[in-house]
């Protein structure tokens, strides 16, 4: 579906993103992990056009990114970010219904469409939102803003999403809750999915490939279980790392060394499965 | 006067409150519906009041037959009525919408509630492209909007390039680099000023302020046509700048050709305030109060908020205009007097609110 062919991307003379590929097919999803500063985020921007690669090039359903229309580009590729302030009073549901602008066919002026409004209401339940929607979006928790950016983002009705560390305002129940609702969008519809992450663990349970970066280089690309490795990840992170397998899921378990506490009780480590 | 303008705006919530958590066609529709109903009525009345009380009845019969019959007023009266104040009133409206519609969309471009004309120093600039059309082609009287949309123009680009840092746009840094651009431009209209002669200079002031007393018939006609057409344009474009006003980044993400919006409002932007300055100067403010009542009775979507700005301001001005010009009767104030008075208190309490 989307297909990045050895991008590279500068700063300035700086190196952001250096000869980098991947490719993603339906119902797939690929985390993407690294210390701060690998070039993660740089290169997500890059997969839906917002930054222009100075080599290289990005791949949707085989033609290049640059040769497609921005509101045919949006119906495709939607994007999750980290939300940035919002300094009017909008609401949760008018918030969502952004995401039905690049699916308009009456131009950018037009109303929503009762399609449009089912849509918005649907995403807005399978967030945990609905009984949010009249609210004003600066009222909200960061966790419940979040949360709207994703339902924004799934009432696209794109078939890749871009995810920008989704879950970093988020507390643990919530965190796992998101990654679980992005699984079940691209296993029951399809959907192939992109998330830059820090939390190595989550991205182990929930992802198909894992793509480790560095420097903005590409250092590993592969199964979780044949990535996250101690040896890579020590190279990656520059830490010492323990890998096990969770005692649920059997996904590797991921422990950077120097935070292990004796004290900790067994099954405090698990996230959302309370 | 703002009571009469709030008083209308609370009506309009019940037709176009949030009732759903969004705003519908209907709702805008009845919402501007009332406003121009609101506005007529103004119209109407303040054509009455002025240095000279005109009879009601026999005032609103000759305005009714549109001019074809006199309806008993004496032909001083009618003179005063048809040709100095239903003119005036109408270059109000049409400076009132415009500086309106303008405002709220700045506004939702920028991300910045405080963003205004006049604050940003656009306005301004329109000046003294006008000054400069004045002092050097003074005999072509188009050159005078033709000049104050180039000063326009030019002014937003600056203010709009000088408040994007590396760090994006802060909206202390965009009023920071508004009062800059004011400044400068006003060091230009004082140089400009010293090159006109001594007699006009006191009318000059008068428009500086905001007067809308002098125009021609042409300048009329240009700035009601532009006031419809602009709002018209920028209403069709609120969609887009409804994801604008959530952040560029977040706009280009869901489909917004971010560069192509942004040209298109800044120009017909620009168009809309040098055309109200090259009529009347620099009417403050009103870009500033009159959205933000229509957000706070209708919300946010510039659906709505764009042309029921454009009626509210319209109204604002017009009604501003009657103050200025009876409230110290015979003589006058000039409009911006008024609606500054109005406008500061209100933009000192945003800014505090932040």
């Amino acid at each position: 579906m989307l297909q990045a062919d050895n991008i590279t991307i500068k700063y300035g003379p700086r190196l952001a993103v250096s000869d980098v590929s991947l490719s993603i097919r339906a119902g797939e999803i690929i985390a993407i992990l690294g210390p701060n500063g690998a070039g993660k985020s740089t290169l997500l921007r890059a997969l839906n056009g917002g930054l222009k690669s100075s080599s290289g090039q990005v791949l949707l359903e085989g033609q290049p990114l640059h040769r497609y229309p921005r509101r045919i580009i949006s119906r495709h590729i939607a994007v999750v970010a980290q939300e940035g302030d919002v300094r009017f009073p909008v609401t949760v549901l008018e918030f969502v219904l952004g995401g039905r602008y690049a699916s308009a066919s009456a131009g950018a002026w037009g109303w929503e469409t009762d399609h449009d409004i089912n849509v918005a209401h649907e995403v807005l339940r399978e967030t945990e939102l609905n009984e949010l929607s009249g609210r004003l979006m600066n009222e909200l928790s960061g966790g419940e803003r979040q949360r709207a950016v994703l339902a924004r983002a799934l009432a696209t009705e794109a078939t890749v999403l871009l995810l920008d560390e989704p879950t970093a305002n988020l507390d643990l129940a919530h965190q796992a809750a998101i990654l679980a609702l992005v699984r079940r969008r691209s296993d029951l519809h399809k959907v192939a999915a992109i998330v830059v992450t820090h939390d190595i663990n989550l991205a182990a349970e929930f992802s198909n490939h894992v793509l480790l970066m560095k420097n903005g280089h590409g250092v590993a690309f592969g199964k979780p279980a044949e990535v996250l490795t101690p040896e890579l990840l020590r190279e990656v992170f520059d830490v010492r790392i323990l890998v096990d397998a969770h005692p649920i899921t059997g996904a590797p378990r991921i422990t950077p060394v120097h935070e292990v506490r004796r004290s900790l009780q067994p099954g405090a480590e698990m996230p959302g499965r309370r | 006067m703002t009571a009469n303008t709030e008083a209308t705006l609370e009506r309009g919530q019940t037709v176009g409150g949030l009732d759903e958590g969004r705003v519908t066609l209907r709702q805008t529709l009845a919402a501007c519906s009332m406003l121009l109903v609101a506005l007529l009525a103004a119209i109407l009345v303040t054509s009455l009041f002025g240095s000279e009380r005109l009879p009601t009845r026999a005032s609103i019969c000759a305005i009714a037959s549109l001019g074809q019959s006199s309806c008993g007023l004496t032909p001083d009266q009618y003179a005063i009525l048809l040709e100095i104040r239903l003119p005036r009133i109408f270059l109000a409206a049409a400076v009132g919408a415009s500086l309106a519609a303008a405002g709220a969309s700045y506004q939702a471009l920028l991300r910045n509630p405080l963003a205004e004309p006049y604050l940003l120093g656009v306005s301004n600039g329109a000046a003294v492209g006008t000054m400069i059309a004045l002092v050097f082609f003074g005999t072509w009287e188009w050159s005078r909007p033709l000049m104050a949309f180039t000063g326009a123009l030019a002014a937003t680009f600056v203010v709009y390039r000088l408040a994007h840092g590396r760090a994006g746009a802060s909206p202390e840094r965009l009023i920071l680099a508004g009062v800059i651009v004011t400044t400068f431009l006003s060091s230009a209209i004082v140089f400009v000023t010293t090159l006109m002669d001594a007699t006009r200079i006191r009318s000059f002031t008068f428009w500086l302020l905001g007067d809308l007393s002098g125009t021609t018939t042409s300048l009329l006609a240009l700035a009601i046509i532009v006031a419809i057409v602009g709002t018209a344009v920028l209403a069709a474009n609120a969609r887009s700048l409804n994801l604008l006003m959530l952040g560029e980044r977040d706009a280009f993400d869901l489909g917004v050709e971010v560069g192509r919006v942004r040209l298109i409002v800044f120009f017909v932007a620009s168009l809309l305030v040098g055309s109200s300055v090259a009529s009347s100067g620099s009417v403050g403010y009103v870009g500033l109060v009159v959205p933000h009542l229509v957000r706070l009775s209708l919300g946010s979507d510039n659906r709505i908020t764009v042309p029921a700005a454009a009626f509210a301001g319209a109204l604002f001005v017009v009604v501003a205009d009657t103050v200025a010009r009876t409230i110290i009767a015979p003589r006058e104030l000039p409009v911006g007097a008024i609606t500054a008075l109005i406008g500061a208190p209100l933009f000192v309490y945003l800014l505090k609110r932040g």
